[in-house]
């Protein structure tokens, strides 16, 4: 298992007030993101627990492009990953982070 | 959700979370330990496996149409569903509480392949623990209330654990079974139970198979709306534990290896259980199923 | 030690338990009354003629209300694994003889199984496992599965798998990691009488299900009686 940690600073907080939320599902190609609004409003911290090691960098570029998109402020991300690919991985993210906008 | 979007649901599609969600009132569900807790596997790092928050069981309680009911719901497509440790505590814990608080029943979504091998003796121990629990909840007088439909299916333990159960409902994806295809393929070989052929599986594993003889009690469409009804109406005729019923199941199942322990396949099983055109069972509609069933005198029984 | 040499340690006096098929029956005379005994003896697998006639005597012995202990001896193989089992309705069969155990528990009949050859799986559960205080003997060697198995399902190399096992109860078979996950309560010496050894677990049976606090104590299976716990406690509260 390989663990990969990243913080940004965002520009703003995420929207709505949700506290919490839980999308996808540890499985083969997929992954599972967990995500907590326990950050101050200008931070965003992700941790990321993934049995394939090596795709660091992926995982920096998917990340910076969510944050780019989506100003998750506020928020801690954390994601048990069965093997998803990138485009999963984005998706997924956009899917957590209107989950808690909602 | 909105609810006709909650009721249409795919029952085997969705996730553990998803079916609670669309399963109980709206907004009622409150989770016994969060995936926020992070009470994880303990033991799978080791085998270099990932974790998954809520270890591939949700447990909690919530209101079905208005009644105060305990659950738990398996993930399915995390390690098959299969019992762990964590796993197996956080659904032994909620049927002990079952037994002192007494909800209006307890609901298990049965989404499993059996014991997670890589914590097989507490997984194993766990389903002991669980099959103990659930006895007594019912001699509580507390109704406990199988669902199976997801896509790992009721194995192994799994398939013991639901025959602890008062009821069962099941759709025509669920299966219910101890050993799996592919573990008697693996010890007996392909002529004994050739696992590629998924007709068979059906027939022989199958919800319609179990419903017609006895092995469940309602069969459902594979959506949360079906599922829901079945529970409801399951909850409100759950048999005792007691001697009598255990006599009664003692009888049926003895009655049913006398008339069709001679039996190669299922359809064979369905001729002698009166149903005029056996081979057109698996194509039947849910309603023509449902009369079928309705003229099969081993699907109705309070001997569980 | 063999069924035959159990019996004789347990009944000196003699007994009228039987073999047939693999299934054990019977009872002997013990501590002042009868004990009955059910069981599997020659690795033989469990399936669904063998649950229900064991289950059948369980039933007779609830229905005859005089609470005699019912010994569950268990030298068996996993559940019968066929075809026409899970045509038959295995699950069924399986969970009614432990349903039958556990009604037999609360009918005030002490249940204890007696592990003194191999168990694994299905056969395991309906049997020793729903009994409220299981023995072994020294040699006795329960499984979920073997190690060469278990590496090919979890494509572990064998050796890792092996070396594993000795620090890892949770997943290795055998007695003592059974023993660590609390499942197994106890291992009676072969050398003395079993009489005496099996009269005091019975008087020292523990009320409720215990399993997961020697799991814990014993660190086979350290999390789940706390778990188990705090889910309990939290719904308790509602």
């Amino acid at each position: 298992m390989e663990s990969l940690t990243f913080r940004h600073t965002t520009q703003k907080p995420l929207s709505g007030t949700k506290a919490q939320a839980i999308t996808g599902v540890v499985a083969s190609g997929n992954l599972e993101i967990l995500l907590e609004r326990v950050l101050p409003p200008d931070a965003f911290e992700i941790a990321i627990e993934t049995p394939i090691a090596g795709y660091g960098q992926v995982w920096e570029a998917v990340v910076a492009d969510f944050v780019a998109r989506a100003q998750p402020g506020g928020v801690r991300i954390s994601i048990n990953d069965g093997g998803a690919r990138p485009d999963t991985v984005s998706l997924r993210l956009l899917q957590g982070a209107r989950l808690l906008e909602a | 959700m909105a609810g006709p979007d909650r009721d249409c649901l795919s029952w085997f599609e969705a996730s553990a979370r998803q079916r609670l969600d669309a399963l109980l009132d709206a907004g009622t569900f409150r989770e016994a330990i969060g995936p926020a807790e992070r009470r994880m596997s303990p033991h799978l790092p080791l085998f270099d496996l990932p974790c998954a928050f809520d270890d591939g069981i949700v447990v909690g309680s919530g209101a079905l149409d208005g009644r105060t009911v305990f659950v738990a719901a398996q993930e399915g497509r995390f390690m098959g569903g299969a019992f762990g440790e964590v796993h197996g505590g956080k659904l032994v814990g909620m049927l002990r509480a079952a037994v002192e608080a007494k909800p209006e029943a307890v609901l298990l979504l049965f989404d499993t392949g059996g014991v997670r091998l890589q914590e097989a003796n507490a997984g194993e121990t766990a389903i002991a623990e669980t099959m103990r629990a659930i006895t007594e909840a019912r001699a509580a007088g507390v109704p406990v209330i199988g669902l199976i439909g997801g896509r790992a299916g009721c194995y192994g333990g799994g398939g013991l654990i639901a025959g602890t159960c008062s009821r069962l409902a099941v759709s025509e994806g669920g299966r219910i079974s101890v050993s799996g295809p592919e573990v008697i393929e693996t010890n007996k070989g392909a002529e004994e139970f050739d696992s590629r052929d998924r007709a068979l599986v059906w027939r022989t594993m199958g919800g319609k198979h179990r419903r017609l003889i006895g092995g469940a009690d309602a069969f459902c469409d594979d959506t949360v709306a079906a599922f829901r009804a079945a529970a409801l109406d399951l909850i409100g005729r759950a048999p005792a534990f007691d001697l009598a019923m255990l006599e009664a199941e003692q009888a049926r199942l003895r009655a049913r290896i006398d008339r069709f322990g001679d039996c190669r396949d299922a359809t064979e099983i369905w001729a002698r259980l009166g149903v005029n055109d056996p081979e057109a069972v698996p194509a039947m509609d849910t309603r023509a199923f449902e009369e079928t069933v309705a003229r099969v005198e081993e699907a109705r029984h309070d001997a569980r | 030690m063999t069924l035959a040499e159990i019996l004789t340690s347990l009944f000196p006096e003699g007994h009228a338990v039987t073999v047939a098929d693999g299934l054990v029956a019977g009872d002997g005379p013990f501590d002042g009354g009868r004990m009955r005994v059910i069981g599997i003896d020659g690795d033989t697998p469990l399936g669904v003629e063998g649950a229900l006639t064991l289950a059948g005597h369980v039933l007779e012995a609830v229905r005859a209300g005089d609470k005699a202990p019912i010994l569950v001896a268990v030298d068996s193989d996993s559940q019968r694994m066929s075809r026409r089992d899970e045509l038959l309705g295995l699950n069924e069969c399986l969970a009614h003889l432990a349903k039958a155990l556990l009604l037999a528990d609360r009918h005030g009949h002490p249940t204890i199984g007696l592990l003194y050859g191999h168990s694994a799986a299905g056969a395991f559960i309906a049997t020793a496992l729903a009994t409220r205080v299981l023995a072994a003997l020294p040699g006795a060697n329960p499984s979920v599965m073997d190690l060469p198995s278990v590496a090919r399902v979890t494509k572990l190399p064998l050796e890792k798998l092996q070396e594993m096992a000795q620090s890892t109860p949770v997943f290795a078979p055998g007695l003592d990691n059974m023993l660590a996950t609390g499942a197994v309560h106890a291992v009676l010496d072969p050398a003395a009488p079993l009489g005496p050894q099996i009269a005091s677990l019975i008087a020292d049976r523990p009320e409720g299900d215990v399993r997961d606090r020697l799991g814990r104590e014993r660190g086979g299976r350290p999390v789940a009686e706390e778990i188990a716990r705090l889910v309990a406690g939290r719904l308790r509260a509602g």
